[in-house]
């Protein structure tokens, strides 16, 4: 490779690797338990955060499954061994009296959000999106609670819906993501902390977006948050989650759940900009993330779409699903994953069609610049029931640079002749001449590339929801533009 | 601006692409409202010339200079190059999956403005100046929004090119075998676009292998070129003279 083509990697590498925004930190007191893991670990949790008795046993089952199980070893990713006990499970910034409104909440939280773009104070809401703000490992405030309230939808932290509607959370917890579903998922159900709930009743259309903001903060704390989403018959609700994380050398593990169910003819729409530290050039640091979502299409034409622009993290280990168990019941999941540096991606969908003429979308757009890695892991399972069951996938990688690393395993499994499936798969490359003719053309390297990747993600930008569009075009203009030095 | 300076002087240029010299000492002058044509035998650096002036990074200049409009551009990246008025229209045309024509085309046409200090144009201001341009080179206008180069013909990637240049306004064009794989009614649409817009002001590059595309536009000078330097030069007549007894009759 002579001078002058070295310059152009340089440039190339230059713009994929821009400084990561949310790297700050906040210094605020902390209600920290000790770290490690174990039986009096959760106990002290659960009494700290007063539960209920159903869920301390909840979360002992748990334990005691997490326990029997091991780490799973079938992805493409490689990372050394985590230590559970050297992981701090419960941190919370310390709150003095109960709150019962925003003026309450410490300014310096506030600033965090702010600084992060989420405002919570009245004025400067957003106006039609409701949010729920976690640190570390507690919900700092959810908006537009009352509002909401109106029209007996319920959106609230999990903590608090634990006391208030323990009934719903006895019901529905756990019943979408078992415990023993999987070693991360038996992990979250014994130590979860926070998260999101919300109710969908009858018949409601959801008048706002819902939205849950995600933060690590602390150093050496976990976050394992739970996110549960009902919606009852002939409702509908579009739901929005973000996350930062500060800049570390070590690495962070964040390891959730989130469950969703539609009724009958119910409809969730959730989307996800996760942008989570994802370590320095080098690879050292950023955030472990070991995600089960997963959403079950209960009802008869109930409908469940997934759509997620994964751009941090240094390892993302996630697959939302759904489970079509209702007749005509739909699923889609719509995804753009991006790495760069040394992160590495595996993730990807389930459909599980079971009822009759259930119908499943897959969009996939993996991304790689760097030295990263980035796989597409995809499961459709039609089973003998599903009759006239019907099946789009398609999975697009596209390389920047000559040493990322993209692969793609989609496993189809048909059990009926009934069945429609079609699977389309494409990989391209960000060339040396197409950036050349950008250039000819007296449009810069960086216009170039953003050209093309939004082009690339187009199918999946659509999907999301306006006030996230634009968020995800600045998540993936913060990984892969700006000034070229 | 001096407009009696050459637009372009190449002096004594020597290149190379992974240390084979392919430029040998080419030297060439072009003045203002001056086409010239290059002819020559495959592999004789024709298209390796056109990619250096345009600033391809794969390739090293080892000697000599080139000088644009009375400065040196040796030191200027591609996209610089382009603001101050090179074209080149591709020899193949790129496909860029994704991205719109008219995305394209408008991205280019603002960083010329940008770099011009004009105001950049909305997409709506840009639609009634590129349909303008769209005329000269018989398109229409669903040509806007199929993706750049993607699954055109042949004769549609390289009319596709003579539009950019139209639209950018260059001042010196290099058009690298614009001709080959054209069919007749499309080599007539885009010598006629090509001699529109050329004038007194401008200088036009033609690469060819063939003389057929020098009866539609009239070339002041046609050079020859072989192992990567000009051996021969003369008018229009030398190109008939090529057609018939070929490159072999120069040695």
């Amino acid at each position: 490779m002579n001078q002058s083509n070295k310059t152009l990697n340089n440039k190339i590498t230059k713009l994929v690797n821009q400084p990561y925004k949310y790297g700050f930190s906040t210094t605020i007191e902390k209600d920290i338990i000790e770290k490690g893991l174990n039986e009096k670990v959760i106990r002290l949790l659960s009494k700290k955060k007063n539960e209920p008795k159903f869920l301390l046993e909840f979360r002992l089952k748990a334990y005691k499954k997490w326990n029997e199980m091991s780490c799973p070893e079938w992805a493409q990713l490689k990372f050394s061994e985590i230590n559970y006990q050297d992981v701090i499970y419960y941190s919370a910034p310390k709150i003095k009296k109960k709150l019962d409104s925003l003026d309450e909440v410490d300014p310096e939280l506030l600033e965090t959000f702010n600084k992060l773009g989420i405002s919570l104070t009245e004025q400067k809401r957003l106006t039609n999106v409701a949010v729920d703000a976690v640190f570390d490992s507690v919900s700092i405030a959810t908006t537009f609670k009352k509002e909401l309230a109106e029209y007996g939808v319920i959106f609230s932290s999990i903590s608090e819906a634990v006391h208030d509607y323990a009934g719903l959370i006895e019901k529905y917890l756990g019943t979408v993501v078992p415990i023993g579903d999987n070693y991360f998922s038996a992990l979250n159900s014994a130590v979860f902390t926070d998260g999101s709930f919300c109710y969908i009743p009858k018949d409601v259309i959801c008048p706002l977006d819902l939205s849950t903001y995600f933060r690590i903060n602390d150093e050496k704390s976990g976050q394992f948050e739970r996110t549960l989403i009902i919606a009852e018959e002939n409702s509908q609700v579009s739901y929005l989650e973000g996350c930062t994380a500060p800049q570390y050398d070590n690495n962070q593990l964040h390891a959730a759940i989130v469950e969703l169910i539609a009724l009958d003819n119910a409809t969730i729409k959730y989307s996800t900009v996760q942008n989570w530290y994802s370590g320095d050039q080098k690879g050292q640091g950023g955030v472990y993330n070991f995600v089960t979502k997963r959403g079950l299409c209960a009802g008869n034409s109930s409908k469940i779409s997934w759509t997620q622009v994964e751009t941090g993290s240094s390892i993302t280990w996630k697959y939302p699903s759904c489970l079509l168990v209702g007749d005509n019941a739909q699923g889609e999941f719509y995804s753009v994953a991006l790495t760069n540096n040394y992160q590495q991606a595996d993730t990807g969908t389930k459909m599980v069609h079971i009822g009759k003429n259930t119908r499943s979308r897959i969009v996939s757009k993996g991304i790689s610049a760097g030295n990263s890695k980035n796989t597409y892991r995809g499961f459709v399972n039609i089973n003998k029931k599903a009759i006239g069951a019907r099946n789009y996938s398609q999975c697009d990688s596209l390389l920047i640079g000559n040493a990322s690393n993209s692969n793609t395993f989609p496993f189809i499994s048909v059990r009926n002749c009934t069945t429609k499936i079609e699977h389309e798969a494409s990989t391209s490359k960000i060339g040396e001449e197409q950036i050349f003719y950008f250039l000819q053309r007296g449009i810069s390297i960086e216009k170039g590339i953003e050209l093309m990747i939004s082009g690339f993600c187009r199918e999946v930008f659509t999907e999301l929801p306006l006030e996230f569009a634009s968020e995800a075009d600045r998540l993936l203009s913060l990984k892969l533009e700006g000034s070229v030095g | 601006m001096d407009l009696n300076l050459p637009i372009l002087e190449i002096k004594n240029l020597k290149a190379s692409i992974n240390n084979n010299e392919i430029l040998q000492s080419l030297n060439l002058t072009v003045n203002r409202g001056e086409i010239h044509a290059i002819m020559g035998p495959n592999g004789s650096g024709k298209s390796t010339f056109s990619k250096i002036i345009a600033g391809h990074p794969a390739y090293e200049v080892l000697d000599g200079d080139i000088i644009f409009k009375g400065s040196s551009i040796l030191d200027l990246d591609p996209e610089e190059r382009s603001h101050l008025g090179i074209f080149l229209a591709f020899q193949y045309p790129i496909e860029i999956p994704g991205v719109s024509n008219e995305d394209f085309l408008r991205l280019a046409y603002n960083s010329k403005q940008k770099f011009l200090n004009k105001p950049e144009v909305d997409p709506i201001e840009f639609f009634s100046i590129i349909n303008e341009k769209l005329k000269l080179v018989n398109m229409s206008s669903i040509f806007l929004s199929r993706n750049v180069n993607e699954g055109f013909s042949g004769g549609e990637k390289k009319r596709n090119e003579i539009l950019q240049m139209i639209l950018l306004e260059s001042e010196l064009s290099i058009l690298d075998e614009t001709d080959s794989g054209l069919d007749i009614d499309a080599l007539k649409i885009i010598s006629k676009g090509i001699n529109t817009f050329m004038d007194s002001n401008k200088a036009i590059i033609l690469i060819t292998h063939y003389q057929r595309l020098l009866d539609y536009i009239k070339p002041d000078y046609v050079h020859v070129m072989q192992n990567g330097k000009i051996i021969k030069t003369g008018t229009a007549e030398l190109a008939k003279e090529l057609e018939i007894k070929g490159y072999e009759w120069l040695n």
